[in-house]
Order: structure tokens, then sequence, then C-alpha cells
């Protein structure tokens, strides 16, 4: 077995570990870490490997919110086909952003995905009937059950989380290996070149939208499971904004940042509440100084410093 | 020879490593014995207070804060909850769904509250709601959605202390059709704020013989409202507005340059204009019309003793302005909730006898036990009727009149206009 394989299934048992010994609060927000992680993680397959700058990632984690929300609300969907409903959901919208956005490139895209996601947050708000647009709604707990387990118990939810995180971790560290990966990381480092070298980049970069694109969805459809609610506050910019922070925090381009950048900044806004009212200051300089020093991030930095084979 | 710059300090890595292994210690004891901490019987009641301290709600977070801390600052001068102080625990839930969810976490497995409070924006409370039933948390909003008496929350969530959308909105239909006119044009943003109201109006100003002639949704990003004004059909003898947020400057002002001086009766609700001064530049075209309060900002001529008290008590004057600060506009139509739930809660605790947290249960009993709620100064606003059925209060609305820039009362609707039929039991529903 290679060191990042080791890695990352020595972090997954770590994760699993954790329940048994964190206390109630800090395992319930390590819960919340893993599903905000699996956002993240899809957002890095887009920014962090590809290169591909998305203002948009909001729309492919409210797709996959709403398509797991909506179908269990209204059609009573079981909870598996619920989240399949969700993944397609989210493929269908990543693949037609994708398709449109890609035509243009660097400042261009960034809008072009922040105005589909934008209009993806009014579409929710305007078809208020069935998605309560901006109050949203609950998702009834009887209904988030998986195979007899009861996913909005304590247990439940944090191994669901765990169990959804670790797929998607061993996938994208597969995906970044595979000649598939290697071929995005090319375009990510000099596009022309990929290009002259004979790949179709176009559609290696289609095909990673729709990839980061689902994987967002799930995250979305995960958070909506797990926490029992689905409202348009999940499509809105900041949601958009949040995922671009975690990577950037933890490392854009590792396998493991993700992770750790969610984790840092979701207990860096716990905290820093505790001590002040002006928290969002001090998480602001925080950010600021770790954007001036780590540049690479928290894992980026690590590897370049430190341990080069970090994935 | 070189010399240490820095002399040794005895900081062994070893030495670390204990330090810090007591210190996780000590941590995870405190927080893994909440029961034997709580089983103090002279440990103060901890009231977790979420509130909009940043997002969109600030400006109702600031009021909902100081009148929190007013009405416990009451509670404690009068001896507190069954002979033990009352502590606010707050956290900023930055008007944020997400973030909600996490501070009602925080109170019910890290901040050892005994019960969760606060806050209005309905998504922060629909996002919020289902986590304190999963954590067994009683949870008391003042939120005015109808999300409580709809049936979508839980036994754990209540809203005893401010009234909700459905009864607000369907309480002014008689009033408008007595006094205004018949034939109403609705103007509302195009999300489901806006259709709460086009749906509730509607059709309880067609009970009362009226009709609706024109729905206007307004985009929820629009800026510039005088494109929609031509869609007002010409025989309108009101008109009813609900836009919200910054842009509601701009509306009454684009409606007042269009019509000019002759124009339909306006009736609104205040929540628009919440922290906002009605002399503000532009608002003058509101002169002569209607608002919704729940209860009126200004010091009305005959201003109940308890209206006074607790004016006084959260430092607000008679114009509705915080007493240190003229400028500083209160939420008054909506603050009052918050003094009236901490009051219910002390009620139901004592009624319960309430002791630690696994008394919860009795204290939900308790609150959904209670009906008829007097006013007084527990009630400043006025006399309520508690459904515990559907877990939300009743009460009556005010309707003021915008004369020389002030909001003088033109009508008080009376609990029976605010009534509607059930659509939930939590009662049946297990803990």
């Amino acid at each position: 077995m290679d060191r990042a394989l080791a890695l990352h299934l020595g972090v997954i048992a770590a994760l699993g570990l954790a329940y048994f010994v964190l206390p109630a609060y800090h395992a319930g927000n390590l819960a919340r870490i893993m599903v905000l992680a699996i956002y993240a993680m899809g957002f890095n397959l887009a920014f962090g490997y590809t290169g591909l700058l998305s203002l948009g990632h909001a729309l492919f984690f409210g797709a996959g919110m709403y398509g797991l929300a909506l179908s269990m609300q209204h059609f009573g969907a079981p909870t598996l086909p619920a989240l399949l409903i969700a993944l397609v959901a989210s493929a269908l919208v990543a693949a037609v952003v994708g398709a449109l956005a890609l035509r243009t490139k660097g400042v261009a895209f960034m809008i072009v995905t922040l105005m589909f996601a934008q209009a993806g947050y009014l579409t929710a708000l305007y078809f208020s009937a069935w998605t309560r647009g901006e109050e949203g709604f609950v998702l009834p707990q009887a209904l988030r059950r998986f195979a007899g387990f009861d996913l909005s118990s304590a247990a439940g939810r944090y191994f669901a989380a765990l169990l959804l995180f670790a797929l998607t971790l061993l996938l994208i560290g597969a995906i970044v290996r595979a000649p598939f990966g290697r071929a995005l990381i090319a375009i990510r480092e000099n596009e022309p070149r990929a290009t002259m070298l004979g790949y179709d980049v176009q559609r290696l970069k289609w095909f990673a939208i729709i990839v980061s694109g689902t994987i967002s969805g799930l995250a979305g459809a995960t958070y909506a499971l797990l926490f029992g609610y689905a409202g348009a506050s999940f499509a809105a910019v900041p949601y958009s904004i949040l995922p671009l922070l975690y990577v950037l925090l933890g490392g854009a381009g590792t396998t493991l940042g993700p992770l750790v950048g969610t984790a840092f900044m979701i207990y860096l806004f716990d905290l820093s509440s505790s001590l002040t009212d002006a928290y969002m200051l001090i998480a602001g300089v925080v950010l600021v100084l770790l954007t001036m020093f780590l540049p690479q991030g928290m894992l980026g930095t690590l590897r370049k410093r430190a341990l080069p084979w970090l994935p | 020879m070189t010399q240490k710059l820095i002399p040794p300090s005895g900081f062994t890595r070893r030495g670390a490593l204990k330090t810090l292994g007591l210190g996780a210690g000590a941590l995870a004891a405190t927080t893994a014995m909440p029961g034997f901490i709580q089983a103090q019987s002279s440990a103060p009641i901890r009231i977790g207070f979420q509130v909009h301290r940043t997002g969109i709600g600030a400006s109702y977070g600031r009021w909902y804060d100081r009148t929190s801390q007013a009405a416990v600052k009451r509670i404690n001068d009068a001896g507190g909850i069954n002979g033990r102080m009352v502590e606010l625990v707050p956290e900023d839930d930055g008007t944020d769904a997400k973030r909600g969810a996490e501070v009602i976490e925080k109170f019910a497995t890290q901040s050892n509250c005994d019960v969760a409070f606060g806050t209005l924006f309905s998504h922060v409370v629909i996002g919020s709601a289902p986590r304190a039933g999963e954590l067994k948390l009683p949870y008391f909003v003042v939120s005015e959605g109808h999300h409580v008496a709809s049936g979508m929350l839980n036994r754990y969530t209540l809203q005893p202390g401010i009234t909700d959308v459905k009864s607000q909105v369907q309480a002014m239909a008689p009033f408008v059709a007595a006094n205004l006119g018949k034939k109403v044009c609705m103007i509302f943003p195009d999300f489901a704020f806006g259709h709460d109201h086009r749906d509730y109006f509607s059709a309880a100003f067609e009970a009362q013989g009226g009709t609706i002639n024109a729905m206007i949704a307004i985009p929820p990003t629009e800026t510039a409202f005088t494109k929609y004004f031509p869609q007002i059909p010409r025989d309108t003898e009101v008109i009813y507005h609900v836009m919200v947020g910054p842009a509601v400057l701009t509306f009454v002002k684009e409606l007042g340059e269009f019509f000019g001086p002759s124009r339909p009766e306006l009736f609104g609700f205040i929540d628009s204009l919440e922290a906002v001064d009605i002399a503000s530049p532009g608002l003058e075209f509101l002169e002569g019309s209607y608002m919704w309060e729940g209860n009126p900002r200004y010091a009305q001529a005959d201003q109940t003793e308890y209206d006074k008290a607790f004016r006084a008590a959260v430092g607000v004057d008679d114009n509705g302005a915080s007493v240190s600060d003229s400028r500083d506009i209160s939420t008054y139509a909506h603050m009052f909730g918050c003094w009236e739930t901490l009051n219910i809660i002390k009620a139901g605790m004592e009624a319960s006898g309430y002791q630690g947290q696994g008394d919860r249960a009795a204290l939900i009993e308790a609150v959904e036990a209670m009906s008829a709620m007097p006013l007084g100064m527990d009630h400043p606003q006025g006399a309520k009727i508690f459904n515990g059925k559907t877990h939300q209060t009743f009460g009556h609305q005010y309707i003021t009149r915008v004369e020389s820039g002030k909001l003088l009362l033109a009508h008080t609707t009376s609990i029976e206009d605010t009534l509607y039929e059930d659509e939930v039991d939590y009662t049946t529903r297990s803990f």
C-alpha cells in the first residue's frame, strides 16, 4: 500500500475513532465538517486540480439539496432513491452549466458561473410553493432513515457523514492519480501545452465540472438528509465563496486540504465568537495572515516544505 | 564565546505534553459532565439566546438583545426562577440557517443550557428547529413565522410570545374592507414572505366581500419599481404593500412620484420600516397611510402603564428610539416578543417546578397547558391566548396611521380576528 492511500485510510480511521473520544458537541461539529468537506473536495477538483475558479458551486450544492429534499418531501422517495435523484440532478445541472460556462475563461468564467448560481438561487425563491423559498422547509425525522438506521441520531448522522466522506476522499484520491486526474493537473499547469499534446482539453474540463458538481451535489443532499433542512440560502452567493475559502486555507490541489480548511474555518468562527462579538474581524485578520504567509494553504505549504509525497 | 540570547526556561516537550494532556482532560471532563454541574441547585438557569448579531437581521438582533437583557434583569431582580438566577448565553447565528443549527447544538451539548430562545428570521428558525427537536432542547422562538403553527416543526419548538404572520395578515382584512376600500392591489416581494401575505390576505379579504384586483410580485433583486406601477388597475382603492429590505425607501419614493398628490389609500406592514425613522427623506409619501404594527412604536395617548414601564426598562423613548441616541430606532413592533417569551419561560418553569434538564418535557407540558395571558407587566403588548396544541400565541394587532411623521393608533384588532383553524396538534407527538 502506498503512503497516500495509507494516509487516507488512517484519516478515515481516526475520524471513526474520534466519535468515541470527542465530547458530543465536537463530534456533532465534526459530522458537519465532514459534510462540508465533501463539498470542498468537489470544489477542489475543479479549482485545485483543474484550475477552474468557479464562483457558482452553490448551484450544484443546492441542486443536490433540493434533488433529495423535494423528492423526499413531495414524492415520499426513500433515502437511497432520493440520494440518486440528487446526484443525477446535480450532474445534469453541472453538465449544462459546464457546457455553457466553459466557453469562457478566467474572470469571465467566474462571472458566468456566479450568474448561473444567482439564477438558480432566484429560481428556488420563485418556486416557493415547492421550496418555501428563503424560509426553506424541514425534512421530517421519520423520513431520514436508511437501512434501519436513524440518520437524525448522533451516531447515525456521524457515521453516515463519515461513510460518504470516506467514499469521496477515496474517489478523489483515485481520480487525481488516474490518467484523467493527471490530465486535469496538466491543464491547470499549462493548458496550451496540454492541448498541443493532444488532450481534448475542453472535454476534460467539462468532465471535471460534472464530477465536481456531482460531488458538491452529494454534499448538499447529505446536509439536507443529516440536518433535516433545505433552504434557498444554501444556494446563495456565500455558499459559493465558502468552499473557495476552505480549499485555499487547507491547500488547493491536496486531497486532505479541504477537510483541514473546513475544520479550521468552522472552529475559527466558533472559537472567536466565544471571545468577542467582533469575531468576524478576528476571523478576517486570521484569514488575511494565513493567505499572506501560507499562500499554498496549510497542507500545500506542508507538502512544499516537508512532505513532498503528501497527496 | 557565543552567549545564548534566550535563557533556558525549563519548558520541556514532555512537560508541555503533560500540561496539554491535563488541559484536554479538564476540558473533556467539564464538557462530559453537564449533569453534575447542573445538579448544583444554586446554579443559574442558562437560557441559550440565539441572536442575529451579524447578517441581514442585525438591526433586529440589536434590539432583541437589549429587550432580552432587560427582561432577564427584571426576572432576576424579582428573585429569578424557582430561586435561581437566570443567565442569558448569547450566540450570534449570523442570520444564517447553518450557523443557527450549530448554535443550537452548542447550547445543548456544550454550553449546558436549559432551554434555547430567540431569533426572528424564519430560515434560521426552520434550519435550527430540527436540531432542537433531535437534541430534546426546548426552543422558544420569536419569529412571527407561520412555521410553528403550520405543523412543520416539532414538539420542542414553541412560539408563545409573538403572533404569527397568518393571524396578523388575516386580522387586517376587516379593517381594510370597512375603512379603506373594497378593491385592493397587492404589491409584494416574490418570495415566501411575500407569498404568505398574498395568500393569507387575499383569502381573508375576499371573505370580507372585497376584491383583489391585481397581485404584483416584485423580484427580490429589484432596485427600481416605477416600471411595475402601470400594472396597478385604475379602479384600485387600496394598495397593500409589503416590500422589505433597503429597497423599501426607493419603492415608497417612486410610488409617490408615480401617483403625485392623488393616490389610492395605502396599507403596509411595518416590517419594511423597522429600525427606520418614519421621518427619513423619501418617506414623506407615507403621510396619511396605514401600517400594521405588532406594538405601536410611538407612545400613544392611551398608553398603558405597562407599555410605559416596558419602554423605560428597555431604554426606548416615546418616539420608539433609544433613550441614548434618538437616531437609533427600535424594532418596537417585534421586540416585545422577547420580553414576553422570557416571562413565559419563567412561568412555565415555575408551574412545572423545573429543576434541571430532566424536567424539559415537564416544562413544555406546562407551557402547552397555558391559555389566557392577561395584559400586564409580563405581557405589555397586550393580552394573548396561547394555543398549546399548535404551540402558537394569538393576540391583538395594531393599525396606525402616519400623521405628521408619527404613527398614531387608528385601530386595535380583537384577538378573535386573529384566530384560525388548528393545523396541527403537537401534544399528540411524543417527546
